[in-house]
């Protein structure tokens, strides 16, 4: 019933939410402390529409997983299941908060985001000092948390590959060969 | 203050009462909509002043003139509030205000007029004409109106900041002048 690997689709998307989430996460980082300059203005704005795409993609995605599930994952631990499904389920929670929490934090600071320049994206909290500092804070440490769990969620999916030597990091990558085939 | 000197100034404000009306800076604002990275950002001016002297009788009579604080500003966020009184941008410390002359006006439809004067920003002095309504408040007559202005031709923004893909060229100005009635 379930395949030995996620469908194309959920690979094609992991990878590229991935690629996404590291470039606007160091794009922020740089961004942020820059003078006010043409540059800057530019790089928030690439930032944000990174943002509201990333959280297009992670919509699409939990679609897709709805509708395909996952995977059967090699025989572990209870306890090793039991924390993919938290770690899963927390990284799908926090790549939608982290830019819900972005587009707060801009809206408080007075800027409305408007995608790629042309689609207005409404403000749901007006301009407002406090709210922003909220925001702000709040897009910082899911940021922080989702650092966290992206590590663990990768170092988990190594320790797979390397240690135990099962299928779980092919699962994911297509050029990986799976080592039971069939399972 | 020399007795002469005080003489000139009461003369002075005398016969600019005899011209023209104030304005209540309290009732009347001036509010603008920039934009950058196709982000639309409304902003203020808080203070201003002047008069107006207005009869649908004797348009060529019309005059104004119209003080705008620039350090009033408001940009819609604190970054751009601070950034835009800089140098590059009003230049606030050098010039501290914005000036609007109107020397005439005329009708062009139903209660719908057009001022002609001289709009002076950071020296640069530009014709401009404005088109505006006229209306009866319960105690005050409300001039109200608006135009596009290029900030380009009054320096606003120089050097990195004439790039107009960042920063719009084109402002949105609207105002609203309220003359309370004589007491």
């Amino acid at each position: 019933m379930t395949a030995a690997r996620y469908t194309r689709v959920a690979i094609g998307l992991h990878w590229a939410i991935a690629a996404a989430i590291f470039c606007t996460f160091a794009l922020g980082l740089y961004m942020a402390d820059l003078p006010p300059s043409p540059t800057k203005l530019k790089l928030y704005a690439y930032h944000k529409w990174i943002g509201v795409t990333i959280f297009v993609l992670v919509l699409a995605r939990i679609g897709w997983r709805l509708a395909h599930p996952a995977p059967a994952l090699p025989p572990m631990p209870a306890w090793q299941r039991a924390a993919t499904r938290a770690s899963h389920a927390l990284l799908y929670l926090l790549t939608l908060a982290v830019p819900v929490a972005g587009w707060l934090f801009s809206s408080a600071s007075g800027f409305q985001t408007v995608y790629l320049g042309v689609l207005p994206i409404p403000d749901l909290v007006g301009r407002d000092k406090a709210a922003a500092d909220m925001f702000k804070a709040a897009h910082w440490y899911l940021n922080l948390t989702m650092v966290c769990v992206v590590v663990l969620h990768a170092g988990a999916a190594l320790k797979h590959h390397f240690v135990d030597r099962d299928d779980v990091l092919a699962r994911m990558i297509p050029l990986l060969k799976p080592r039971s085939p069939g399972k | 203050m020399t007795f002469r000197l005080m003489l000139a100034a009461v003369l002075a404000l005398a016969s600019m009462q005899a011209h023209a009306e104030a304005i209540d800076p309290q009732r009347s604002e001036i509010r603008f909509v920039s934009r950058q990275m196709g982000v639309p950002i409304d902003g203020n001016f808080a203070r201003l002043s002047g008069s107006v002297r207005f009869d649908p009788g004797n348009l060529d009579g019309a005059r104004a003139e119209i003080q705008v604080s620039l350090g009033s500003i408001d940009a819609g966020s604190d970054e751009a509030t601070a950034e835009v009184k800089r140098r590059p941008w009003f230049n606030v410390s050098g010039f501290p205000s914005a000036k609007f002359r109107a020397t005439g006006a005329r009708r062009i439809g139903d209660n719908r007029y057009e001022a002609t004067g001289e709009l002076v920003i950071k020296g640069i002095r530009r014709a401009l004409t404005v088109p505006f309504t006229v209306k009866r408040a319960e105690d005050a007559t409300v001039f109200e109106g608006g135009f596009t202005l290029l900030r380009l031709d009054f320096g606003i923004g120089e050097g990195v900041w004439s790039d107009t893909e960042t920063v719009a060229n084109e402002v949105e100005v609207r105002f609203r002048l309220v003359q309370p009635d004589r007491a």
